[in-house]
């Protein structure tokens, strides 16, 4: 088993070397010829005028707590789903009891307008 | 301690060359791929693509590369030039890394994981961190909305994706990829696309829109953002993108050929005509063949939908659908019932 565990750690450092290899021979064949209006944010030709860094729409940060609750739930689903059959009846129940009580936090969001976007 | 080392070196060579070959094979793929688009959506609008480099223009990827290698990459001033040059790599990494479970015919694969298929959401999940990081490196405002679309729009149908994937482990009681194409083997049939259809469509089309493909590309949405996360990218900083989106394209038909199609299988399995009923690379590689041109036919048809459809698609559609054919499927499979209900108790 763990030689299977070690070829995707080498797979992972080969994906950062061809990575790191590509950037490196653009920086080394491209030309270098940095100047003041080249190396501005795009702005479609003005002057940046701010920081980009600003404030930003709050159903963002909504979306990401979203996906974590689901995310989390598709995690106890996994080993659950394996195992189904083994656990027959009384699994089925307690995994649908679960989900129930997902379901209508998923509707009172709904209901409650969190999904839209205007 | 030499024997020892002989023994990690007689292990370590083989399997990197395997790696190696992959990979290699993975990013040719690609750049045929780029040149496939080109000239496929050049047809279907009656155009005729690139003629020029080459017979055919067969050698147009090559001729790209080149460019890209040559042109400058511009630092933006105010950006933060380590996450700036990181952002690529990371997205990268999992374009890449996730093959190593990727059955390519019977026995053959790089890891035999028993948990591949977390594996595979682990890392198809780091994705959007590259595309996170591209946005806020670049200090530019386009590249910072882009960039929080596409991870929104990611992280959605990540969920819906997700759910899906655990129909196919409810079919086939494993995580393991290898056993998964096994226990579709022996005609098409077998396929685990029958009994799990709606969960097919929503993979497919969550993939459409994970690899910020038309027709749900508003993030690089060109009229209005220009093109969203990789605006500052130049050069081979581009480059690097552009190879992750187009691998993951590949990657997630790879995918949806191996969950749901059966993956190295034949479909004619068991009819006993010669060659084509036999399993092999040849019949993963038609597959996802298919479904690229797929890809490219949903983008040379559609039109792109707006940003909030997209997320009322998501949210509102796919992730109640999935989960009513998850309770259905387990209903049906706990009561024993149907083709659901396949290859006994284990």
């Amino acid at each position: 088993m763990l030689p299977n565990y070690l070829t995707v750690l080498v797979y992972l450092l080969v994906g950062i070397v061809i990575g790191g290899a590509l950037l490196t021979l653009g920086f080394l064949l491209g030309p270098k010829q940095p100047d003041a209006t080249k190396s501005q944010p795009y702005e479609c030709g003005f002057e940046a005028f701010q920081d980009a860094r600003m404030k930003f729409e709050v159903r963002y940060y909504l979306v990401a707590i979203l996906f974590i609750l689901f995310d989390l739930e598709m995690t106890f689903l996994f080993p659950w789903a394996v195992a189904l059959r083994r656990i027959g009846w009384p699994g089925f129940g307690a995994m649908m009891l679960f989900l129930l009580v997902l379901v209508v936090g998923f509707l009172y969001e709904w209901g409650k307008g969190g999904l839209e976007w205007e | 301690m030499n024997s020892w080392l002989n023994g990690l070196l007689s292990w370590f060579l083989p399997h990197l060359a395997g790696i190696i070959l992959v990979t290699v094979v993975v990013i040719l793929s690609v750049a045929y791929l780029t040149y496939a688009e080109r000239k496929i959506i050049g047809y279907m609008q009656s155009r005729l693509g690139p003629n020029r480099v080459g017979k055919w223009g067969l050698l147009q990827p090559f001729a790209d590369v080149f460019k890209l290698l040559l042109k400058e990459i511009v630092l933006p001033e105010r950006s933060s030039v380590i996450l700036f040059v990181l952002a690529p790599i990371l997205a990268i990494v999992p374009a890449l890394a996730t093959w190593a479970v990727i059955p390519f015919a019977p026995h053959v694969v790089l890891a035999n994981l028993n948990a591949g298929l977390i594996y595979i959401l682990a890392l198809t999940s780091i994705g959007v961190y590259g595309i996170i990081l591209a946005g806020w490196a670049s200090n530019s405002k386009y590249a910072l909305l882009g960039a929080m679309r596409s991870a929104a729009q990611i992280v959605s149908y990540e969920i819906a994706m997700g759910f899906a994937l655990i129909g196919v482990v409810m079919a086939a009681r494993t995580l393991n990829l290898e056993a998964i194409v096994r226990d579709q083997s022996g005609g098409i049939g077998h396929w685990f696309l029958i009994p799990l259809l709606p969960l097919f469509v929503v993979y497919f089309v969550s993939g459409v829109a994970e690899t910020n493909r038309a027709p749900f590309d508003v993030a690089e949405g060109e009229s209005e953002l220009v093109a969203g996360f990789h605006v500052e990218y130049s050069g081979t900083t581009f480059a690097v993108f552009f190879l992750a989106e187009y691998a993951n394209m590949i990657l997630v038909s790879a995918l949806a050929s191996t969950l749901f199609l059966g993956g190295w299988s034949s479909p004619l399995a068991g009819t006993g005509i010669p060659l084509l009923a036999a399993n092999g690379l040849a019949w993963l590689a038609a597959k996802i063949a298919v479904l690229l041109f797929v890809f490219l036919w949903l983008r040379a048809t559609f039109p792109r939908y707006r940003y909030d459809q997209i997320m009322r698609l998501g949210w509102k559609v796919f992730i109640p659908v999935t989960l009513v054919w998850l309770g259905v499927e387990s209903l049906m499979i706990v009561g024993r019932v149907g083709p659901w209900f396949r290859g006994g108790l284990r």
